[in-house]
């Protein structure tokens, strides 16, 4: 039986995702934190992020729907919305 | 002789056991500038020669953020401040029409062209690589023509070639969206024939090419020939169009934007 992974999950899968790739520890970030700070990321490096969630999820991303997202938990919806 | 080695400002090239590389190093992302082009010219007048010793064409970038960002926009913003709107219609036209000298060289080289691509292949780069007989991606690789957020049509050749290889309904998402896409999706459209693991693209290439150089080049460049027509009245009509909107206050509100952004996502207007 298929079961579709819960929002939360989604969620603790991209901070891991996110603290491993740009070597953050991972307890330093937070759900509501604004990405872009917590991980110290450039305008690359958001594309680099974006092309690896999209890879992990198996979901394509397009990237004006993450037009002002900042927060990781924003960010986990929208990838939730496209599971 | 041909100028089997050439070390330019912003691109060099290397012809090798019968393989020509082609490497663009232009800090910070291989933005195609008047100085690119004017290498870029350096290069489609010594291709025929080349390709008397070669089988194949491989361009890369040895940048490690990508391939290519595509056109210079300071550069476009500063002709408009420098020709005004009124004028700088026939600057690009001009420019464009050198553009496609270079981009059509490639299209047609005697030779077999191979894009290998990684990172950031937007604009001006990803029609670049649309100008090769094939693409070849770093699975980290990213596409885009964000050129309608500026106001503009890709005008270095892309429409009609993405027309040429894609459906449709594909360009036009792409194209009226202005969104980004990954290998993965590119190689499910078509557009990526191989995809390479990360940072191996270029070994990827160079194997495709070894064994392309096995082949008669007479037989590959005719085969080539027929099944990748150059679509020359679209892209004549792609310069036109080109020429009709960069007039447009929209696009120096738009160029002026992007110069100007200190935004963590520039690319997204």
């Amino acid at each position: 039986m298929f079961l579709m992974q819960t929002a939360e999950q989604t969620l603790d899968e991209i901070l891991s995702l996110a603290a491993a790739h740009f070597k953050v520890p991972r307890e330093k970030l937070s759900p509501d934190a604004d990405f872009f700070k917590a991980l110290g990321i450039d305008s690359l490096q958001t594309l680099d992020l974006l092309t690896r969630l999209e890879q992990h999820f198996h979901v394509e991303l397009p990237d004006y729907e993450l037009q002002g997202v900042t927060d990781f938990r924003t960010l986990a919806s929208k990838i939730q919305a496209r599971l | 002789m041909p100028m089997k080695t050439f070390q330019g400002q912003t691109l060099s090239w290397d012809l090798k056991d019968g393989i020509v590389e082609l490497a663009l190093h232009r800090e910070p992302l291989n933005e195609i500038s008047s100085l690119t082009l004017e290498e870029l010219e350096k290069f489609v007048a010594v291709i025929e020669d080349l390709s008397r010793e070669a089988h194949a064409l491989i361009l890369y970038s040895t940048l490690k953020s990508g391939f290519c960002a595509g056109a210079d926009l300071r550069e476009l913003y500063g002709w408009i401040q420098e020709f005004g709107q009124a004028e700088v219609a026939n600057h690009a036209r001009e420019y464009l029409e050198r553009i496609h000298h270079v981009m059509n060289a490639l299209d047609a080289a005697p030779l077999t062209t191979i894009a290998a691509v990684h990172g950031v292949t937007f604009g001006g780069g990803f029609e670049l690589a649309l100008t090769c007989d094939m693409i070849i991606a770093d699975k980290m690789a990213r596409f885009c023509f964000p050129e309608l957020r500026l106001g503009l049509i890709p005008g270095y050749g892309g429409i009609p070639r993405l027309k040429r290889d894609l459906g449709n309904a594909v360009v036009r998402d792409l194209l009226l969206t202005g969104r980004s896409f990954n290998t993965t999706k590119a190689q499910q459209i078509g557009l990526v024939s191989q995809v390479a693991s990360e940072g191996e693209v270029l070994r990827a290439a160079r194997a495709t090419a070894a064994q392309i150089a096995k082949f008669d080049r007479t037989t590959s460049s005719a085969a080539k020939r027929f099944i990748k027509a150059i679509p020359r009245e679209e892209l004549r009509q792609e310069i036109d169009i080109f020429c009709e909107l960069i007039a447009r206050p929209a696009v120096q509100a738009g160029l002026k934007k992007f110069v100007e952004s200190t935004d963590a996502q520039p690319y997204l207007p």
